[in-house]
């Protein structure tokens, strides 16, 4: 079974999916890891972009990624209400911990089952000329499927950070759950900066989710396994670390890779799982934590 | 370390990531003391009474209580062990009347009977002037009450060592003399008190030594006389 | 001194409608009407253990678990391999599916619990997904195509067999209830009280409250694996996505955040309500629709009654009372 050839492919499939995985956890960084809003339907929300995909691809032939892009802006208002909505509700009478989640697994509830209503549950595939091909040496290939998914990852990667370190509302959104105070000093609202982060966090979905369709084919129901990688990620990465964030996706990518090679696709669900749980048990703070 | 040493805390070091909040304080508290301890805004006095309650955990040195090594020991044990606290930004539980969150302190640290909760839950209430709020919702307090909730709650679990951590903030100058009433009296009853405060006018009144922290070090350390004309006191409190 | 007498009365009366219910359901029984209500009983009643179950964590103490459906499952599982191993009976299976729950509920805590509350969601969450990944791929309980479990068809003096699981359930839902409702009227549930409210100051108070966050997750795993238990003999066939379907997750938070979470009787209310209502649904509309309904309740719920129906009705009564 075991080849270097197998072994090479394998990470090089790792690398790109976990540049992939990075940035579909990108916007749960932000969220549960900068703002402190435990946004367990953040997959669902890469999956309702996945659908839009899907959806402009099949009627209108629009390139998947072109579509995530013009959604950022509909994804980054549809984020900011729903932190309003969040604030009124729990954040503000200090009820996030227990009605904060039911509310956000609610959501996710009603995403999934909405697009079951109205696409089934098969899995849906977007066309584009970029799907299908692969560049090959020798025995080693790079599937353009991946390849493309993963240069707009990083692009998107890139750009949030350079927006959280460069310019003050960025530096604003990182301090805001460790220091309002300081924040208020400033003359920075809180809540609305915190309603920019999270708009921001919902913003990077619509694009991830245009990723992901092009990476493998989505059904509705998906999105809940990818709880437990962004999740994963995000632990792992140190909450609210933007460089974590790539170095743990890229070790969660390459070992569910390796994984799926060498002991059969069944069991790659469990590895982003098993980080999880021994993150959590061994190393609560992550890699990069403080 | 003297014989009657109720607390010993010995070379305590606690660091935020890179920022040391305390660096190798010593500090000595004798058994029936009213002690003092003042200091500017984060200067460490709050990390401090974490250290000693339990909820954070010093990176160095070792604090004793009653000659028995903290280290390791959970908050609820040195609870048990006779240490109370107040919170300097009030903690109720939200959804339990004044008298239950007492109940919960007797109950729990004591071990008192929950026949028996009532009755002495009352006399608490009744020394520190929240008798009438006793079936109140606790969340529904006015911030001067809620303080008075903490000190009642740390009241209820019988210490030997009470530490008070800003409880007057806030309050008019008849309530922070109703307040330095019922510690005078606490302390007469034999319970050795740490008051934090920035009311220098209570703090001198009451404590017999003062501490005092600046910027994570021990500065000074004396009477309330002494303290009043450290030049290095004045210094730390009004810049250079 | 009439609040201990206003307390007691709810749970008497609710015993008193079970009593009915079994009466009723007798009286079904002796005129042969319809295994159906049976069939739909049983969930109803699957679901008040669940809740109950669920609602000792989260309603109690203010910690959420995402993953009912995997304890559930692992009940479920673990009487498959009683069953596999020696054809065991179900008065086996139940003890033994509780205690395999009650241990794995016991790791998770110690596991997550000393970390913020929310880890241990997450890790709930997680939980499941692993399990749900082992199972498949463990051939000895049919892995990902699922097993069959020969039940008798009749079960004396019950009849139906599906009767007989109906009467177990009631049990099991009455016990559940009852532990849930002496726990909150115990020193321990105040302790769960005071966690939920402020863990550090509940410490300071003197609550141990790591142990009485692992007493919960025990307790809560035990109850949740008693329900999964029966499963496979009410199904007859077991197989992983519907033994972890997420349906069990939601309602396991949505008929408590529905009924009122903080005390027994609101996951009562809430599984007794949601659960009959989704099994009339299932009939009459499509099931889609009927999961749709459910989330947009929750939600709904938690913006707006955040103390539940109980917590309606007690506004209501209170009101009443202070007009007098
Ligand atoms: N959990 C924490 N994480 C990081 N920094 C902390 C934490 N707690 C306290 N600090 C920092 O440690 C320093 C000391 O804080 P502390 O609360 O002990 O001060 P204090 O003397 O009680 O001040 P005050 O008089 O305002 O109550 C401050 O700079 C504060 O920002
Ligand atoms: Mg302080």
């Amino acid at each position: 079974m075991f080849s270097v050839e197998l072994l090479v492919n394998a990470l090089i499939a790792g690398v790109l999916l976990g540049g992939f995985y990075a940035a579909v956890s990108l916007g749960l960084t932000v969220s549960f890891g900068q703002l402190n809003i435990v946004n367990i339907a953040h997959p669902a929300f890469i999956i309702l972009g996945s659908y839009i995909a899907y959806m402009c691809n099949s009627l209108w032939g629009l390139d998947p990624i072109l579509t995530g892009i013009i959604f950022i802006p509909v994804f980054f208002l549809i984020g900011a209400g729903a932190y309003r909505l969040y604030y009124e509700s729990f954040e503000r009478k200090d009820d996030e911990a227990l009605r904060g989640l039911a509310f956000f697994f609610g959501v996710m509830f009603i995403i999934e089952v909405a697009l079951i209503m109205v696409y089934g549950v098969d899995f849906r595939t977007v066309q584009a000329s970029y799907i299908g091909q692969s560049w090959k040496a020798g025995g080693i290939g790079v599937p353009t499927r991946m390849f493309v998914p993963f240069c707009v990852a990083i692009a998107m990667f890139t750009a949030v950070y350079l927006y959280m370190s460069r310019t003050f509302n960025g530096r604003a959104i990182k301090a805001v759950a460790q220091d309002r105070l300081a924040l208020q000093l400033m003359g920075a609202d809180p809540v609305k900066i915190k309603q920019l982060g999270f708009g921001i966090s919902i913003g990077t979905a619509a694009l991830a989710g245009a990723l992901l369709i092009i990476i493998i084919p989505v059904e509705p129901s998906v999105g809940r396994l990818y709880i437990g990688q962004v999740f994963a990620i995000a632990v792992l990465a140190g909450l609210g670390s933007i460089p974590g964030t790539l170095v743990a996706g890229l070790i969660l990518g390459i070992a569910e890779s390796l994984v799926s090679t060498f002991f059969g696709p069944s069991w790659a669900p469990a590895v982003a799982f098993g980080i999880l749980l021994a993150a959590l048990a061994f190393r609560p703070q992550g890699l990069f934590g403080r | 370390m003297t014989a009657d040493a109720l607390l010993d805390v010995r070379a305590v070091t606690k660091r935020f990531g890179g920022f040391t909040a305390l660096d190798q304080v010593d500090m000595e508290v004798r058994a029936g003391e009213r002690f003092g301890l003042i200091g500017p805004n984060g200067s460490g006095k709050t990390t401090m009474i974490n250290c000693i309650s339990g909820t954070l955990a010093n990176e160095g040195g070792e604090i004793v209580f009653k000659g028995v090594k903290l280290d390791g020991k959970k908050p609820h044990q040195r609870t048990r062990l006779g240490i109370a606290r107040s919170f300097q930004i009030p903690k109720p539980f939200r959804s339990l009347t004044v008298l239950e969150n007492l109940g919960i302190a007797l109950e729990f640290a004591t071990g008192t009977s929950r026949s028996e909760v009532q009755e002495r839950g009352m006399a608490i209430l009744e020394t520190i002037g929240l008798a009438e709020r006793a079936r109140a919702n606790a969340g529904s307090l006015t911030q001067i009450d809620m303080r008075k909730l903490e000190l009642a709650r740390a009241m209820a679990t019988q210490p030997e060592l009470l530490i008070s951590d800003e409880a007057m903030a806030g309050l008019s100058s008849t309530e922070v003399d109703d307040i330095l009433d019922i510690l005078f009296k606490l302390n007469e009853g034999g319970i050795t008190i740490i008051m934090i405060e920035h009311i220098m006018r209570a703090v001198m009144r009451f404590s017999t030594r003062i501490v005092v922290l600046d910027a994570g070090r021990k500065i000074a350390e004396g009477n309330p006389d002494e303290i009043v004309n450290d030049p290095e006191v004045e210094r730390a409190y009004l810049g250079e | 001194m009439k609040w201990p007498a206003l307390k007691l009365s709810p749970f008497w009366l609710c015993a008193a409608a079970i009593a009915v219910l079994g009466i009723a359901v007798t009286i079904f029984d002796l005129f042969n009407i319809n295994t159906f209500i049976f069939f739909a009983g049983y969930v109803v009643l699957q679901y008040v253990v669940l809740a109950t179950a669920w609602n000792i964590m989260g309603g109690y103490m203010g910690y959420v678990n995402f993953g009912t459906a995997g304890f559930f499952a692992v009940g479920a599982y673990a009487s498959v391999v009683l069953y596999n191993l020696f054809q065991a009976p179900l008065a086996l299976m139940i003890p033994f599916a509780g205690v395999v729950c009650a241990l794995l509920g016991l790791a998770m805590g110690y596991l997550t619990l000393r970390l913020r509350g929310v880890f241990f969601a997450i890790a709930t969450l997680a939980m499941a997904i692993v399990l749900e990944t082992l199972i498949i791929n463990w051939e000895f309980v049919g892995g990902a195509t699922g097993a069959y479990i020969l039940r008798s068809r009749e079960q004396a003096p019950f009849g139906d067999y599906i009767e007989f699981l109906f009467f177990v359930m009631l049990l099991l839902a009455i016990f559940a209830v009852s532990v849930a409702r002496w726990l909150e009227l115990s020193r321990t549930g105040r302790g769960f009280i005071a966690i939920r409210d402020d863990e550090i100051a509940a410490e300071c108070a003197g609550v141990p409250t790591l142990r009485l966050k692992l007493i919960a997750t025990t307790v809560s795993g035990f109850l949740m694996g008693v329900a999964g238990a029966p499963f496979a003999l009410y199904v007859s066939f077991i197989e992983p996505s519907s033994a972890f379907n997420l349906i069990y997750a939601v309602n396991a938070i949505a008929m408590p955040m529905i009924g009122g979470a903080t005390t027994w009787l609101g996951p009562v209310i809430g599984a007794l309500l949601l659960g009959t209502v989704q099994q009339v649904a299932t009939v009459t509309i499509s099931s889609e629709l009927n999961l749709l309904i459910v989330g947009i309740v929750l939600v709904f719920f938690v913006i707006v009654a955040p103390e539940g129906i109980v917590g309606l009705l007690k506004k209501w009564l209170g009101g009443r009372r202070d007009d007098r």
